[in-house]
């Protein structure tokens, strides 16, 4: 990114600020319950039903909030809202990834695939919504300890049936967030907008049955990691790698993949990668920064590739640095997917060069971007040091209520007037880091230790 | 002052990562139901485990096999070494501050949370923590996912 494309992101595309303001006032209604609703929060579902007035939404969504408004909420109602919200920010998602595409001068495909909603799981799926009716009657500030474990039964459920893992992990990771801040009530300050976002998302997911993927296409050729971003809850950790995918037909198109595990919250910091150790030719290509040949592996409409160590084997060297300097302005971005978007998965790999860090910000030309360094994963090597005696660093672009930011995958620097460099997955299979190997060595395998009181107490 | 823009903000992170410890002799720690709870290996059978319990507020605790014996280290005023092990542990994976925030315990710095801890004992049910820890265990069963899971993006690693 130069200069000038940063300047280029200043300024919020229009209608943000105010599509921002009608998700505000729903997700307030839900802080308080939608049980007991004044004036004042009746407005504001309304006003969230009128944003979406025009679009095919519009009627099911005026109707939710009159029947809710009147005292009725039933999970018809509260499915019509929640798909109301997910519109608004679907659209603020595109007014903000359209004007990262301008900026970056990103080309990206056009989406024209169907995707299907299966009808499956009823009864697990209806213990589901009734839980998140519970909730959103009763109100992020009425929670207690009761409500959350009203869930746990039904959550245990859906994490143990794989084509409902996407819903299971989020309402694992909603509950777990709910029991930490119980009793809810006293706490100072509330993630108004992440919850109204986890429910929301969960009641979506929950409505129907699994979103089954659009039909995947199957590719071949020459798969080049750009970097790895990880995802982690207590009991879930997810790695994502954005790589450049040359088609053996001469395309090259930016892609993803990813694999979730499972886990406990006591797996922490590189242990995680024990979980994905099913997957070696993945992470070897990782750690060893090597690019990948991929045969007949499924690519989804919207540039997932659904990753099978089978179908792959190690390539030669590719320097992540050198894959984004020359390949990302070629490459062809994937549309987003109808039901994915939202500002939060707006992930746009970036390369910077030549800029200083100063007050947790990249400056260059003139201009200015912030830096996630407090998302950097125990998983890996980045640490908020090297971020700040960087020069170089291939990012994400992210955004968060409206701003701009850089996630960083892997960064170069000059530490003790030696150059350095360090990439999120340079520890997939096992850390490099004299100390942290030392470390680790001393905790022990925590995975082994597990999986050994789990073969002795689960099978006794 | 309310950080207005965290509330307005998707991606925030509201329950700190645990910290990395040892787990051969705790390998379950909890604060739920009113209790910091665990399980704790019995130093001398690898088939047996302790289920540990201190309540909140009144400090009650509770020590017993898993298949409900009694703990015969526990007396009634004292902790067992078990009692001791879980709320060390618990203090390394969840820092001293947010245990005895949970256990309603008053500590000051440099202060050891288990001399805080002056309780009597008490009958807990040792079953139900038991299966909790086996529900625990169950997370590793669970198979890997590859493919896109969207709703990862609410959960970026890191520390706040
Ligand atoms: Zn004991």
């Amino acid at each position: 990114m130069r200069g000038a494309q940063i300047a280029a992101l200043a300024d919020a595309p229009d209608g943000v600020a105010e599509a921002l303001a009608a998700v505000d006032g729903f997700d307030d209604a839900l802080v308080h319950g939608l049980a007991r609703l004044d004036e004042e929060r009746e407005a504001a579902l309304a006003a969230l039903a009128g944003a979406v007035g025009a679009t095919p939404l519009g009627g099911a969504a005026a109707d939710a909030a009159a029947k809710v408004t009147a005292g009725s909420v039933a999970e018809d109602a509260l499915a019509a809202l929640a798909g109301g919200r997910a519109a608004v920010l679907g659209a603020v998602h595109d007014a903000l990834l359209a004007s990262a595409d301008e900026a970056l001068g990103r080309e990206r495909a056009a989406w024209d695939a169907d995707a299907a909603t299966g009808d499956a799981h009823a009864n697990l799926l209806g213990g589901c919504r009734a839980w998140l009716t519970e909730l959103a009657v009763t109100g992020w500030r009425g929670v207690d300890h009761d409500l959350v474990s009203g869930a746990d039964r039904t959550v245990e459920a859906v994490l143990a049936e794989p084509a409902l893992r996407r819903l299971g992990v989020l309402l694992d990771g909603l509950a777990g967030e709910l029991r930490a801040s119980c009793p809810v009530g006293t706490l100072e300050r509330l993630p108004v907008r992440r919850w109204a976002d986890l429910w929301t998302r969960a009641v979506l997911l929950a409505a129907r049955g699994p979103w089954s993927a659009a039909a995947a296409r199957a590719v071949s050729g020459r798969l080049l990691p750009l970097g790895v971003d990880v995802h982690e809850h207590p009991t879930a950790v997810g790695v994502e790698v954005h790589a450049i995918l040359e088609e053996s037909g001469g395309s090259s198109r930016l892609v993803r993949t990813s694999l979730l595990a499972p886990k406990t919250d006591t797996i922490v910091g590189p242990a995680v990668w024990r979980l994905l150790a099913g997957f070696p030719v993945l992470l070897g290509a990782l750690a060893e920064r090597r690019g990948l040949v991929v045969t007949d592996l499924p690519l989804t409409p919207g540039g997932d590739l659904i990753w099978d160590d089978e179908r792959a084997a190690a390539g030669d060297p590719a320097d992540p640095f050198v894959t984004a300097r020359v390949g990302l302005a070629a490459a062809l971005a994937p549309p987003v997917p109808p039901l994915d978007r939202h500002p939060v998965r707006i992930s746009e790999p970036v390369l910077l060069e030549g800029y200083r860090v100063k007050d947790g910000r990249f400056e260059l030309d003139g201009q200015s971007l912030a830096v996630e360094t407090d998302r950097l994963p125990a998983a890996g090597p980045l640490t908020e040091a090297l971020v700040k005696a960087s020069s170089v660093c291939i990012g994400l672009l992210r955004s968060d209520a409206g701003g701009w930011s850089v996630r960083p995958l892997a960064v170069r620097a000059t530490v003790r007037k030696a150059p350095v460099e360090a990439h999120n997955g340079d520890w997939a299979l096992g850390p490099t880091d004299p100390k942290v190997q030392k470390a680790e060595a001393k905790a022990g395998d925590s995975v082994a230790v597990l999986r050994e009181r789990a073969g002795r107490l689960l099978r006794a | 002052m309310v950080d207005r823009s965290w509330e307005r903000r998707s991606a925030v992170r509201v329950v700190p990562p645990a910290r990395a410890r040892k787990l051969a002799k705790v390998p379950f720690v909890e604060l739920a139901d009113g209790r910091l709870q665990g399980v704790v290996s019995s130093g001398s059978d690898v088939a047996r485990v302790y289920v540990s319990s201190v309540a909140a507020a009144t400090h009650a605790f509770s020590c017993s096999t898993n298949n409900n014996r009694p703990c015969g280290g526990l007396g009634a005023g004292y902790l067992c070494k078990h009692l001791q092990a879980l709320v060390k542990e618990a203090v390394l994976q969840y820092g001293l501050e947010r245990v005895a925030r949970y256990l309603k315990a008053d500590v000051g710095e440099g202060d050891d949370l288990v001399d805080r801890l002056d309780g009597v004992k008490e009958q807990a049910p040792a079953a139900a923590v038991f299966s909790r820890f086996l529900r625990h265990l169950g997370y590793l069963e669970l198979p890997v996912t590859a493919g896109p899971v969207p709703e990862a993006h609410w959960f970026p690693a890191g520390a706040s």
